[in-house]
């Protein structure tokens, strides 16, 4: 599987990460016959999915599947009622104190950003690391400065997120996330609410950051993005997931006739 | 790039430009000036002279006043009953110091420039009621007491209002998170008391507190009729501003929780760092909305037997040595009112400038 993405992409895009090697790493998620439910609407229909350590995981299917929906039970944003999600060893039940824990260790980047409004760039990055981690003021303002770097806004750093456009705003949203120094990041479509001009902006932080090793499960509908990056595409649809494969085969050669169709769609645009 | 965007450029328009652009820009529009002028030239100008041209500032008694102009001798000869109440003569010392100490605390928030202005208020808000506590009754650090029923005019106005004020902000908030907790228990009970509380006239609640609440408390346990007043004043208010700030808390957008959740930050940091901070800034319209009626609404204290600026004035009116200084002093205790609202409300104001981020989400 490696070899071919390489082969596929080197020509395409200098800056294709290179194929994350993750056949023999541990699983850092585990989801096992996980279902939920809205009241009686039964949103998520026996999921299972592994992922290994450093592996890249695209999600996508048409809207109202359940996308945003299972990724946000992997940090427990929704509660599932049956089945195991174990992320990084810690199974997420009522126990307010692995919440936390698996908390801490998942960065979660929003389709509408979700800045603090209130703070500035900096202070947004700097929260959590000084509250939840106790990082001493200096060190954490050090280390957010570094990540603004690595999403190219250093410069920003001192104003309001409302001084700032969506592509920024979402590019800080990701230092903010990164500043926890988390093993896994979940993106729920990161770029649907910016402008065409923006998009490329974020998915290139978002390409450099696949390259650095990071776990990372993305939600998107961003095509060339998944066929850069994934490990794996994962189709979804009325809460179950129809087809997943890596993402040579999921473009070209999709089995399912449901896959198919929404492919069809998307790829009319 | 966003500073001129919060802060529009000063019009360069000479006054001289503007009065002939906006008042002579036409022959209906210079008509219209000249009627309005003349209008509050015979409208405002009795009232000028009688408020000061035919006044009468100085004097040693009654007989000084003439009768045309308003009588301000009646002010200055009891200005000191009507700040101190009964509170004797050689101990007021301790409540200027208390004045001087307000206008220390919160004058400097006006001044955009004073250097530490913040620790001037944050003592306003902490330091000034301990002081206070003990300087005012006395009892402490050989201080002569001084019985609370000695306690009176602009002093107590100012005692009801800031006690009031300072106390029901915290219980406010807590009513307004616990109103929207997810534990029954405590939804319940914050819903209750909010809604038995705000369904109660004020003077309802006064009159419980001096006549009823001494009947539910255990014997030997009892309070001073004012400390009764500011606990009634206090809950009741809390009430309203527990409702002013649940407006603010339901309009933070989920996705302020969300993120906060996802960064870890666990219900009180959620509480304090993201969602508390947003929402008071949204409401403090209204917060200041309800600080002003309630800096009003102290004078109703007059119909449990405290006295009050109002009280005091009103009980002094009647003096026969002194004849018809209804209005001067209606008209001084509706200035002093005024005085403080306003200050309140420029305070306010420059507050939620300087809080916009320039964000609307
Ligand atoms: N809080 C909720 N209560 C009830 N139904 C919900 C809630 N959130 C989402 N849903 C429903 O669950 C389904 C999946 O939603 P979502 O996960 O947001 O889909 P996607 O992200 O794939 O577009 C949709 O039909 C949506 O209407
Ligand atoms: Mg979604």
């Amino acid at each position: 599987m490696g070899t071919i993405m390489t082969e596929q992409t080197q020509a395409t895009d200098p800056k294709k990460p290179v194929p994350s090697q993750t056949e023999n790493k541990p699983d850092i998620i585990r989801v096992e016959g996980m279902n939920k439910w809205y009241g009686d609407f039964h949103v998520l229909k026996d999921l299972n999915l592994n992922v290994r350590q450093g592996e890249r995981i695209v999600i996508c299917g048409p809207s109202g599947s359940g996308k945003s929906t299972f990724i946000r039970c992997i940090n427990r944003l929704e509660e599932h009622q049956q089945g195991k999600i174990i992320v990084d060893n810690i199974e997420l039940t009522d126990d307010i104190r692995n919440i936390d824990t698996v908390r801490r260790e998942v960065g979660m980047v929003f389709q509408h950003f979700n800045l603090f409004p209130h703070l500035t760039v900096l202070e947004n990055c700097c929260l959590s690391p000084i509250w939840v981690r106790k990082t001493p003021r200096k060190a954490a303002e050090e280390a957010a400065m570094e990540y603004l770097e690595r999403v190219k806004i250093p410069d920003q750093a001192n104003k309001f997120p409302g001084q700032l456009s969506g592509g920024q705003q979402q590019r800080v949203a990701i230092a903010r996330a990164l500043c926890m120094k988390p093993k896994i990041m979940l993106f729920d479509e990161p770029t649907s609410a910016l402008d065409p001009e923006m998009i490329k902006e974020v998915l290139d932080v978002m390409i450099e950051l696949a390259g650095s090793g990071m776990t990372m499960i993305c939600v998107t509908h961003e095509m060339g993005f998944a066929k850069t990056v994934a490990d794996r595409v994962i189709f979804m649809d009325g809460g179950e997931i129809v087809e997943e494969a890596p993402p040579h085969e999921f473009f070209t050669n999709p089995q399912e006739p449901r896959t198919q169709k929404f492919l069809e769609q998307i790829l009319q645009h | 790039m966003a500073e001129p965007m919060l802060k529009p450029p000063k019009s360069a328009i000479s006054p001289i430009t503007w009065v002939r652009q906006n008042l002579f820009s036409g022959w209906y529009n210079t008509l219209l000036t000249l009627v309005v002028g003349y209008l509050l030239v015979i409208g405002v100008g009795p009232v000028f002279s009688w408020l000061f041209f035919d006044a009468t500032f100085l004097g040693s008694g009654p007989s000084d006043c003439t009768g045309t102009g308003a009588c301000w001798l009646f002010i200055s000869e009891r200005l000191n009953f009507f700040i101190y109440g009964f509170y004797p003569d050689d101990l007021q010392w301790r409540v200027d110091v208390m004045f001087g100490l307000l206008a220390l605390s919160f004058v400097p928030q006006f001044i955009e420039r004073f250097p530490g202005r913040k620790w001037f208020g944050l003592f306003g808000l902490t330091g000034l009621p301990v002081v206070g506590y003990f300087l005012v009754p006395g009892g402490n650090f050989g201080l002569e007491v001084v019985e609370s029923s000695k306690w009176g005019g602009l002093m107590l106005t100012l005692i009801l209002a800031y006690i009031g004020i300072l106390a029901s902000l915290p219980i406010g908030i807590v009513l307004a998170l616990g109103r929207r907790s997810e534990m029954p228990i405590i939804r319940g009970i914050c819903v209750v008391f909010i809604e038995v509380w705000r369904a109660v006239p004020l003077i309802t609640v006064l009159f419980m507190a001096s006549v009823m609440l001494p009947l539910f408390l255990p014997d030997g346990m009892n309070f001073e009729k004012l400390m009764r007043a500011l606990i009634g004043i206090t809950l009741w208010q809390s009430a309203y501003m527990a409702e002013v700030i649940r407006g603010g808390l339901q309009a933070i957008p989920r996705g302020q929780y969300e993120a906060a959740d996802a960064l870890g930050l666990g219900y009180w940091k959620k509480t304090g760092l993201i969602i508390l901070p947003q929402a008071l800034k949204m409401v403090i319209p209204g917060i200041v909305n309800t600080f002003i009626s309630l800096f009003k609404d102290t004078t109703l204290v007059l119909i449990i037997g405290l006295f009050d600026i109002l009280g005091t004035v009103q009980s002094t009116i009647t003096d026969p040595a002194w004849q018809n200084v209804a209005i001067e002093g209606y008209v001084f205790v509706a200035f002093c009112f005024w005085v403080f609202c306003f200050g309140i409300s420029r305070y306010s104001q420059n507050l939620e400038r300087k809080l916009d981020t320039g964000h609307r989400t």
